[in-house]
């Protein structure tokens, strides 16, 4: 069962990754980023994080994505992309040499180290060996709003800058013939 | 037969890793801005992956603690990229990456 939740998943994950970089629409690349979300929220709840999941589901599919696709609409740029076109002769050779690379060291080490992960820390509780089904957002939250209190505390500066950042960022400028014609109307 | 294999700790990290790599061609091979930032989401999510898998797997609550912050910084991440990304746009209309190879507007 657990091996079929993961194929499925799996599949999901990695078609939607590769439509994201083959789509040259980028409304049907963002289409495909949320299938690819979706499948890692469906690996996290086979890995006991169902507070993750939900998380990932509202945030990322929810927000990042919707967030994606109102920029995409705002800015006109939902035109195909022309991707035969390559700028740089040696650009996709060598992407794909650095991305088989970075694969290839990536899994090698993975394989050579499965044998060294020993189990520490006091056990992630489990909702059907502790019967409470809380059991995962209690956990975290003790950890959130312990140990790591300070650091969710420096996230709010955190998220307030990068609002602040935006909005700064994206205020159009008012021109000089703007502020003249505002002042003739005021004066008015 | 099949159906009673379980997946372990190490097809996950691979999965993870095979994500990863998907998302770094990904960043290098496509021209479109919003595309790239795509890809960084990917990238990001199989962080998240191997650390959820970990975090299982070691029996430590701590590696889903810091998926979580790793979503509060792409949340923050996304905000001010799509944010530059604007503001790029509307100085130069349909610009490609290769067309922002100044930091100078």
């Amino acid at each position: 069962m657990e091996f079929v939740v993961f194929v499925l998943a799996s599949a999901m994950i990695l078609v939607g990754a590769v439509g994201v970089i083959v789509r040259s629409h980028p409304v049907h690349a963002a289409l495909s980023l949320i299938l690819t979300l979706f499948g890692v929220a469906v690996l996290f709840v086979a890995q006991e994080a169902h507070f993750l999941a939900v998380v990932q589901v509202i945030v990322y599919a929810g927000a990042i994505v919707v967030l994606f696709l109102f920029v995409i609409m705002l800015l006109g740029v939902d035109r195909t992309e022309d991707i035969t076109a390559e700028p740089f002769r040696i650009q996709r050779p060598l992407a794909a040499i650095v991305g088989v690379g970075v694969v290839g060291l990536v899994v090698a080490s993975v394989v050579a180290a499965r044998n060294a992960l020993a189990l520490r820390g006091d056990g992630l509780s489990i909702a059907e060996e502790t019967g409470d089904h809380d059991s995962n957002i209690r956990q975290l939250a003790r950890s959130i709003f312990g140990d790591y209190v300070v650091a969710f505390e420096i996230t709010s500066v955190l998220l307030v800058v990068a609002v602040v950042g935006t909005v700064v960022l994206t205020r159009r400028m008012r021109s000089s013939d703007d502020s003249s014609t505002g002042s003739k109307a005021k004066g008015a | 037969m099949i159906a009673s294999l379980t997946p372990t700790t190490t097809w996950y990290l691979v999965l993870a890793a095979v994500l990863f790599g998907i998302g770094t061609v990904g960043v290098l091979v496509r021209r479109n801005p919003l595309v790239m930032f795509m890809c960084i989401e990917l990238m990001l999510n199989a962080v998240n992956l191997s650390f959820v898998a970990l975090a299982k797997r070691l029996g430590d609550i701590g590696g889903q603690t810091t998926v979580f912050f790793v979503m509060v910084d792409a949340a923050a991440e996304v905000v001010v990229g799509l944010g530059i990304i604007v503001a790029i746009m509307r100085r130069r209309p349909g610009a490609t990456a290769d067309d922002i190879s100044v930091l100078k507007g």
